[in-house]
């Protein structure tokens, strides 16, 4: 068996809520200092509240009890949602922050990619800032040299080099950066989503050569959001959750665990007590869900599949003009479109006495493309007053669907993926002969 | 991919330091390069962004040097020896100038890279380290205009003047000491930012810039002596304007008073760091 290149022990990680994005200035402290008096004082007398930390605030363990064996040449994929511990376990292992509890031995030079382009500067040239950037990340002086030729094709930026980077393009900057990323060649390379930016050629550059690392023997720990990416890259997945591992083992397995929980979770809301439910004096709202057309919630939905998104709701007012208005989201934050009642016949126009109603909206398959999407819901009045919103009701993701796939990660641009006619005819055959007669 | 051999390879172990750290100065010595460099991108950056470059070296000195021949010298006639006043404010106005710039960029240097120090490791020493070595640039400049002034009032250094690299050096560890402690303290209580410009005014007057430090009654002199650039000016000015007596028991306690800035800078930056990257 290979020798190990990363040992992480019971690794963990405690922040006080606020404090991660935060400093503080003297006021606070001196504020923070008055209220903890009192606070004695208080609970000297009696009356105090208590059940608080000593020194106030909260604190939440963003990492906790983690602890994997990565053998020298292995690649590991880390998953899980926002705020789950993924980019505090790099900056732990990259050594930028440290731990509160464990430990890890790394065994071998580390380059970590958490960003690309870290510490550019725009008055510098195009050249000082292949210097800079690759001695930041941790290139010796005489392996900059070394490559430098290399990085400055591999960005295509030979004209501007020596341009400072301000007068560089958004595309030309994110280039060099990432050209100057790709060459480092440390025994293990830490890489935190940076293949989110860029266009679907960059990206593809970017998946290549993280793929050439992986195979050449490197050992690599990467986060992302690109399940596909994970699971063709990566020999082995763990999944974090609230800090803590879930699931490690073989990258298909992990993933489709972590994608189970997510649709279960998020493609149906039931509020059985109109109490409790949300919404206000007018409307209230009962159930929410995403499903296949004639499947369940728990159904796979793929780029492919017809599915509906259906309301129940409580009018609490006789003779009410209402109708539900849905944005749907995709995970760039764009309303890929918006739907309302407008084919619907039986109800539309007229005044809707009290009681509990459904609403169900059909969208055809080969309409979305894959990636998560949201659904707002907005309950609108006589066609104009928004009575009730609710962000994010429903989360669901639409999946690649493998017959559709025509590269291992790569996406189809845009928001929608629709199945369009198209044909190719030839018109006029030209052979070398006709061609020359000009 | 050309196929580097492989490197010595070390195990680093990453886990929770408790009270005090060890300075780890091997590890600095490792990143000599990235200090190299950011010293040389501090130095860049500077003077490509300001259309004087390196007048603003020479401008800030002189005119407060005008001011003060014409204020302190000529209308409070605050008397300066042998020398005449104007040299006399300039040869003090060098070091301190050198000091006040980087005591200020070094204090703010964490807090300016906070997107480097949360995404990179490296000793965060070597940030405010590099601020205060890219300010040596100016003071060799405005040192040039230093040496022009004395040529042109006729004034020839001793052979004092081979102390003066000293000064220069004791300038500089003064100025870290002082920035170590300013910029830990920054990324902590941003409101230190405020308290530079106001504290370096003070330092200022306190300092014996604009008036010699004979001024100072006799018990009091050891007691001046503990802000250090009380040491490092009438050092410059030792060395270069040739002044009778070296300035002995008061640099002997403004060292000591360097000394122990600069170690408990060191010890309370390193207790520092290890949250900076949390909490910039």
């Amino acid at each position: 068996m290979a020798d190990v290149a990363v040992r992480a022990v019971e690794l963990g990680k405690i922040y006080r809520i606020g404090e991660r994005q935060s400093y503080q200035t003297v006021r606070d402290v001196v504020a923070a200092a008055a209220r903890s008096r009192l606070r004695r004082l208080s609970r000297r007398s009696g009356t105090a509240p208590g059940a608080r930390p000593s020194n106030g605030g909260e604190w939440v363990w963003a990492l906790e009890d983690v602890s994997f064996e990565l053998g020298e040449g292995e690649a590991l994929g880390i998953i899980g949602r926002n705020g789950a511990g993924k980019s505090t376990l790099l900056k732990i292992l990259s050594r930028i922050t440290e731990p509160t509890k464990g430990f890890a031995d790394i065994s071998g030079r580390v380059g970590a990619l958490l960003e690309v382009g870290t510490g550019f500067h725009p008055e510098l040239t195009g050249r000082e800032n292949i210097t800079l950037n690759g001695a930041i990340l941790g290139m010796r002086r005489a392996e900059i040299d070394r490559k430098f030729d290399d990085i400055v094709t591999f960005a295509g930026v030979e004209r501007f080099i020596d341009t400072p980077v301000k007068r560089y393009s958004t595309g030309m900057h994110a280039r060099l950066a990432f050209a100057v990323a790709a060459h480092l060649e440390p025994d293990i390379l830490i890489v935190d989503e940076v293949l989110a930016v860029g266009d679907a050629a960059f990206q593809k550059r970017c998946m290549g050569k993280m793929g050439d690392a992986a195979r050449s023997g490197r050992t690599v720990l990467f986060v992302s959001h690109n399940m596909a990416a994970i699971e063709s890259l990566c020999s082995r997945a763990i999944w974090l959750e609230g800090g803590r591992t879930v699931a490690d083992g073989a990258p298909s397995e992990v993933i489709s665990r972590y994608l189970g929980t997510c649709l279960s979770v998020l493609n149906e809301h039931v509020w059985p007590e109109p109490e409790l439910a949300p919404g206000n004096e007018r409307v209230r709202i009962r159930r929410a869900q995403v499903r296949p057309e004639g499947g369940d919630p728990s159904d796979q939905i793929t780029v492919a599949t017809p599915f509906v998104i259906e309301f129940e709701y409580w009018n609490m007012r006789a003779d009410a003009h209402l109708n539900l208005s849905l944005h749907v989201y995709n995970e760039q934050g764009v309303i890929v479109f918006n739907a309302v009642p407008a084919e619907e016949a039986v109800w539309q126009g007229r005044p809707f006495p009290r009681g509990l109603f459904r609403d169900t909206c059909h969208v055809p398959g080969h309409l979305l493309n894959d990636g998560v999407h949201r659904i707002e819901l907005l309950v609108v009045e006589d066609l104009s007053r928004v009575i009730h919103r609710m962000e994010d009701v429903l989360v669901f993701e639409v999946r690649d669907a493998d017959e559709s796939r025509d590269g291992w990660y790569e996406r189809r641009a845009g928001a929608v993926r629709p199945r369009l006619a198209w044909e190719t005819e030839q018109l006029i055959a030209v052979d070398a002969a006709a061609h020359g007669d000009g | 991919m050309d196929q580097t051999p492989p490197a010595r390879r070390t195990t680093v172990t990453v886990r929770p330091s408790s009270g005090w750290v060890s300075m780890r100065f091997r590890e600095l010595w490792d990143y000599r390069e990235l200090f190299y460099f950011l010293t040389w991108r501090d130095i860049k950056v500077r003077y490509k962004q300001t259309a004087f470059g390196a007048a603003w070296a020479v401008l800030q000195p002189f005119l407060t040097m005008v001011v003060f021949s014409l204020f302190f010298g000529r209308l409070a006639g605050i008397s300066s020896g042998d020398v005449p006043y104007p040299v006399f404010a300039f040869a003090a106005l060098v070091p301190w100038t050198f000091f006040a710039t980087a005591v200020a960029l070094a204090a703010n240097s964490l807090v300016e890279q906070e997107r480097i120090l949360a995404k990179v490791y490296f000793p965060r020493l070597i940030v405010p380290a590099a601020a205060v070595l890219a300010c040596l640039v100016d003071l060799a400049i405005a040192f040039v205009v230093l040496l022009g002034m004395m040529l042109v009032y006729g004034i020839v250094p001793s052979a004092a003047i081979v102390t003066l690299p000293f000064f220069v050096m004791f300038a500089a560890v003064t100025a870290l000491a002082v920035g170590l402690w300013l910029s830990a303290l920054n990324v902590q209580y941003r409101d230190v930012r405020y308290v530079i410009p106001f504290l370096v005014q003070l330092w200022l007057f306190a300092s014996p810039v604009a008036y010699p430090s004979s001024l100072v009654p006799e018990p009091w002199d050891a007691v001046y002596g503990l802000n250090p650039m009380v040491g490092v000016i009438e050092g410059f000015r030792w060395a270069l304007l040739g002044e009778a007596q070296p300035p002995g028991s008061m640099l002997a306690v403004s060292v000591a008073a360097t000394a122990a800035l600069l170690v408990g800078g060191l010890l309370y930056f390193r207790r520092m760091e290890r949250s900076f990257a949390d909490v910039v």
